[in-house]
């Protein structure tokens, strides 16, 4: 096992449990926009997409690097629009909509 | 390090760290938005840097691939309907797994046939470990999503040996991973080329996510959608690993760890283990003994009219209504703040009690009732609810059965025994909009329509509503 692979196991652990502590507590309210916010942020692979259909190391790359592209691309953009669309709607008693 | 290189790798941990700040104000309502936005702000931030990455050359097919994803996500995000919304975070969490699992497939045959130096062991196993999740992922979620727009039946299909049918599927992934990253196979001359057997593991991982989601019934698909989402985070992890970048190791942890937290409050939302919602094909058939024991019919309960209900709500002082997945599939939720506007002005209480898996995701009824303009701060929590309803003058179940059946609590025997329920039955009168008397997803009778102080109004939620409202005004 190199040194690499143990920072990044490394980062991974700590990140998961940043993740637990951050989120703990979600008010009901918040699970679905919580989820589909996540979710958009979880099209992070985007950026491994970028760099594959950039390469130029023939078609096939391109290829399935424009394909990943696409489907992260709907992840990111769709994923944070439709969060904000829904948490626009949440409205405490009395605030204008 | 070279200044580029530099200047990147500090503008993914800023990512990472605006990552982490917009989930932690995701998860407080006053500040949801402004979080939303700061990690849309970051994933900018990660695109454009990654943009000053020299290995990219060309940018024709980033562009074109670009502006495809933004259109088809932009436009989808502002067409769905609210109560849509469900199979809607199925199918993205799908695209993030697809994305996911290409990136770790790129990493393979680059190597593989592109001349690239061969991968460390330990990154050949984080891109076996993000093709099969992300594989996993992508069909599992469209599976999710066709059960949930209807094009996949909701019910649980089952058939003999499938845990051993899956189970073999599993393992026969798992040989073709070592052989792939260790074997024998990635030498000359030993027959299967190894892109063969990886093209092969992708048709496993693909059909193992089919299998996994079709045994599970619709009103399980919360806890189906919140582990997708957690996957989809995991896979993006291992491609992390794969490529050794820690923006898509952190993020992706993020995710996993929010959706196995969701995951886990719907399981306990339905006192179940993850494994009996998994494998449990749950909800298979309307269950024996519901069959054979003394079969009751409308005549058995009090059935009422429009007329009688509005009485009941509009003298009342407080009132506590509860939605389920039927609110959702009648539409009818904004004739019910309607209904709620007018008891309001007539000085009752209106209260809402949500049940964490009432509809088809965490906090569906939630989404949906503020689509209706319903202020949040009138959403309750059933623990909050609970304990004084009692007091409650009426109890509105809309399109809700399992989560207000009292068996829950009364029958250690049911099937859904020990799972929390709102205690409509305490209330002092409780009114019922249903279709009819038929069981709901646990397939059982449900006391609380039989009891003295119940009232059932059958008809479709959206008209009974709509009726009731015009009575009441005319009180």
């Amino acid at each position: 096992m190199s040194g690499t692979i143990l920072v990044s196991i490394y980062v991974f652990v700590l990140a998961m449990f940043t993740g637990f502590e951050v989120i703990t507590k979600v008010p009901p309210t918040l699970h679905t926009p919580l989820m589909s916010g996540a979710n958009a942020i979880s099209g992070i692979s985007i950026v491994g997409a970028l760099v594959i259909a950039g390469m130029g190391e023939g078609l096939l790359f391109s290829v399935i690097g424009t394909v990943a592209l696409v489907a992260a691309t709907i992840n990111v953009v769709g994923g944070f629009m439709v969060t904000d669309r829904m948490l626009r709607m949440f409205r405490r008693d009395g605030e204008a909509s | 390090m070279g200044t580029n290189e530099l200047i990147i790798q500090l503008a993914y941990l800023l990512s990472a760290i605006l990552f982490i700040v917009g989930l932690k104000r995701l998860s407080s309502p006053a500040t949801a938005r402004r979080g939303n936005r700061l990690a849309a702000i970051a994933m900018l931030i990660a695109i454009v840097v990654t943009l000053l990455d020299e290995s990219i050359l060309t940018f024709e097919w980033i562009i074109a691939g670009m502006v495809i994803g933004a259109l088809i996500g932009a436009t989808m995000a502002r067409l769905v309907k609210m109560t849509d919304m469900p199979q809607m975070v199925a199918v993205f969490n799908g695209f993030g797994g697809l994305a996911s699992g290409l990136v770790a497939a790129a990493e393979f045959l680059r190597f593989q046939i592109g001349g690239a130096p061969a991968p460390s062991l330990d990154a050949a196993i984080a891109i076996m470990a993000g093709t099969l999740i992300g594989a996993v992922t992508f069909s599992g979620s469209l599976i999710a999503f066709g059960k949930l727009q209807g094009i996949v039946t909701e019910r649980p299909v089952t058939y003999p040996m499938q845990q051993v049918v899956n189970g073999l599927i599993f393992v026969a992934i798992l040989a073709a991973m070592t052989l792939i990253v260790v074997g024998p196979a990635s030498g000359p001359g030993s027959g299967v080329a190894p892109e063969l057997v990886y093209y092969g593991l992708w048709a496993g991982a693909l059909v193992l996510g089919i299998l996994l989601v079709i045994p599970i019934g619709g009103a399980d698909m919360p806890v189906v959608v919140s582990l997708l989402n957690s996957y989809s985070g995991l896979a993006a992890s291992a491609a992390g690993f794969a490529l050794n970048n820690n923006v898509l190791i952190i993020s992706g942890a993020l995710v996993g760890a929010s959706g196995l937290i969701l995951t886990r409050i719907m399981c306990k939302a339905m006192n179940r283990s993850l494994a009996n919602v998994i494998f449990g094909a749950f909800g298979q058939a309307p269950s024996s003994d519901a069959a054979s024991g003394e079969k009751r019919t409308k005549a058995d309960v009090n059935s009422v009219q429009a007329e009688d209900v509005a009485m009941l709500l509009a003298y009342a002082t407080r009132v506590v209504i509860v939605p389920g997945y039927g609110l959702a599939v009648a539409q009818a939720q904004h004739k019910l703040r309607e209904l709620a506007d007018h008891l309001e002005a007539r000085g009752v209480q209106v209260r809402y009690a949500i049940h964490p898996v009432a509809g088809r995701m965490p906090g569906h009824m939630n989404v949906l009732l503020a689509e209706a303009n319903v202020p949040y701060t009138q959403l309750y929590e059933i623990e909050d609810v609970n304990p004084d309803i009692q007091s409650v003058d009426a109890c509105l179940v809309v399109g809700a059965n399992d989560t207000v059946n009292p068996a829950a609590r009364d029958d250690p025997a049911s099937v859904i025994a020990g799972m929390p329920i709102v205690e409509a039955d305490r209330a002092k009168h409780c009114v019922i909009l249903k279709r009819s008397l038929s069981p709901g997803f646990a397939g059982i009778d449900n006391e609380l329509f039989y009891a003295r102080n119940s009232m059932m109004y059958f008809g479709d939620a959206a008209d009974s509503i709509a009726k009731i409202v015009e009575e009441v005004k005319q009180l």
